[in-house]
């Protein structure tokens, strides 16, 4: 059988009382629903069933300091309270399994080994908002996450934990996976809202919010696959053990995908706070710059986030820190590049990537990424002018802050940055009609 | 009909588990791109008789998504990943590769209809790049070595 051979801390994450989310995943057994009981699966789904009202949960994950794992790091609690008590409508909770931020790779480890914990957390979440039918809109690429998903959603309606009257307590729930199409916009809720309705993915203007109007205009939860995966083990162990790790305003750990020039690249669940440096030099994680190289940059939490220069790599890796040194956590995907490192290719693939995955709503972001792409395109080919980029500059900022979704400013905020950082090496190139530094990279 | 029985009757037990018919839409192309390999305005038209939605809406959605091929494509597809992580180390070098390997431009598909060449975008397997998927599988932490023997392998099953 098919099993990805990406490398996970699981080890060091089982030995630790704080981190959870990896405990098993190199343990192919995990995604058996046995197994998954066995070691004390979906006794939180029970605990909440038996012993909790929505408040209780609500309450308890608010407490926990939870952050939204998928990017914009919004309180999962406090999300779940917007949803209005005296609405008459059916509620929806989708569980966000589009992951396609470049870097970002983590919840496809979730998705394909431990998927139990995933459903349990979902089941926990449409308790909160007293949902009765929840969704896991997952990527179509992920065809080996999908069966897997698939077949422990069968196993967990045969055994009891979904379905109707779970447990005997009267609560009914429903669980559909949905697949889509290969629209990076999809991972914008909106966006996502519209293609499980079977629409374009094209992002809605809020308000109304999802919370008071999204799916079926029905008021909507749409929550990352680690937001909650983590949920789980708040219940389990209390909003306060949750808050003893991470930092004060970063509660628990996060899920973060390491890739680029790095030793060894992989997916590691680290306590909020643990330094960038470390993580990208202990040998426990990335164990240095491939090649022993020098590091010229890193992009901290995915493709739409701000670039960092090796002066600032030592900072810490929680919603504040990164935040403090003018980037994001994003979505915890940790992009490495080396000394020899065009930044102008790198900012055509990021670019190039944008545009496509525009959705064509807006004005500014639906042609001015594709303007930006071949201005970025004309000066890595050697053709640029003097004021080409305070062209970009100025497209930039005239796109930024003016979409309806926050796709287009993903798309500029790096450009910005790699501006600010390295105009020199953009001016290099309009001076000598050639990029300072090489667009590829071998294949071994 | 296009689509077989199995495809049609896949398409209505999704359609009847949805709070609205609409939302079928995305796996029932999901589901007709399988057996058939690539989507067409016949399939959009069978899909909305089935579904009982306008053939608009369906056409509407499958032009948006760039999952499903809008043309025939080759017994293997391959879908190679040159977004960031992946071109760091290697992913255009690893298409110049296969362009080699399988005598072919990117977008195009080999004479004997076996290989269609396509880059995609992020196919969230970073931390294993480069890498590729092929039909619906994925191959990660890839070197000239373990790419020239999987095509070698697929060549040699005919």
């Amino acid at each position: 059988m098919f099993y990805s051979p990406v490398i996970t801390n699981a080890e060091a994450v089982a030995k630790s009382d704080k981190l959870h989310l990896f405990n098993y995943v190199e343990d192919p057994k995990q995604i058996e629903l046995k197994t998954y009981e066995s070691r004390g699966g979906y006794k939180g789904w029970k605990k909440v069933l038996s012993s909790m009202d929505s408040n209780a949960v609500i309450d308890t994950v608010k407490q926990s300091g939870l952050r939204g794992r998928g990017g914009a790091g919004f309180p999962t609690g406090m999300k779940w309270g917007f949803v209005p008590k005296d609405s008459p409508k059916p509620r929806y909770l989708c569980c966000n399994a589009d992951e396609s931020e470049p870097g970002t790779c983590k919840d496809r480890v979730l998705l394909e080994r431990d998927p139990h914990q995933v459903i349990e957390g979902m089941a926990i979440g449409s308790f909160a908002i007293k949902c009765h039918t929840m969704f896991l809109y997952i990527r179509g690429e992920f065809n080996h996450a999908i069966d897997i998903v698939e077949k422990a959603v069968e196993d967990a309606y045969a055994r009891g934990h979904l379905g109707k009257n779970i447990y005997g307590s009267g609560y009914d729930l429903e669980c559909i996976v949905h697949t889509g199409g290969g629209a990076y916009i999809c991972g914008e809720e909106t966006a996502l809202l519209n293609s499980l309705e079977g629409e374009r993915a094209m992002s809605r203007i809020r308000p109304p919010f999802p919370a008071v109007e999204g799916l079926y205009a029905c008021p909507t939860i749409v929550n990352n696959v680690e937001s909650l995966a983590a949920v789980v083990h708040i219940i389990n162990k209390g909003p306060q053990w949750y808050k003893t790790f991470g930092t004060e305003k970063s509660a628990g750990s996060k899920l973060v995908s390491l890739s680029g020039h790095v030793k060894r690249p992989g997916n590691y669940e680290i306590e909020l706070g643990f330094s960038l440096k470390d993580f990208i030099y202990d040998p426990e994680y990335g164990a240095g710059i491939l090649d022993d190289k020098k590091l010229k940059g890193v992009i901290p939490g995915g493709a739409s986030t701000p670039f960092l220069t090796p002066d600032m790599v030592d900072t810490p890796l929680d919603y504040e820190s990164m935040a403090a040194v003018g980037s994001m956590l994003g979505s915890g995907a940790v992009i490495v590049f080396h000394e020899e490192t065009c930044i102008i290719w790198v900012i055509y693939k990021l670019i190039h990537f944008f545009r496509h995955e525009s959705c064509g709503k807006c004005t500014p972001c639906r042609e001015g990424t594709g303007w930006l792409e071949k201005m970025v395109l004309k000066i890595m080919q050697g053709q640029g002018e003097p004021g080409d980029v305070e062209k970009i500059e100025d497209v930039c900022a005239n796109i930024l802050g003016r979409t309806i979704c926050p796709l287009g400013d993903a798309a500029v905020m790096p450009i910005q940055s790699a501006i600010k950082h390295w105009r020199d090496e953009w001016q290099y190139a309009i001076d000598n009609g050639k990029t300072k530094y090489k667009n590829d990279f071998a294949f071994r | 009909m296009i689509l077989t029985y199995e495809s049609v009757s896949q398409i209505k037990e999704k359609a009847a588990r949805y709070p609205h018919r609409k939302s079928a839409v995305l796996p029932a192309l999901t589901i007709a791109c399988r057996q058939v390999g690539h989507l067409n305005n016949d399939l959009y038209r069978e899909i909305s008789e089935i579904i009982n939605i306008p053939y608009i809406e369906v056409a509407e959605a499958a032009t948006f998504y760039t999952l499903f091929p809008k043309k025939p494509v080759g017994k293997y597809y391959i879908m190679v990943c040159h977004n960031i992580s992946c071109a760091l180390v290697g992913a255009d070098s690893m298409i110049k590769f296969l362009e080699e390997k399988l005598g072919i431009k990117k977008g195009e598909t080999t004479k004997d209809g076996l290989f269609t060449l396509h880059s995609v975008e992020c196919l969230a397997s970073c931390a294993t790049a480069p890498m590729l998927q092929i039909n619906q599988d994925y191959y990660e932490n890839l070197d000239s070595k373990k790419l020239s023997n999987l095509i070698d392998e697929l060549k040699a099953k005919e």
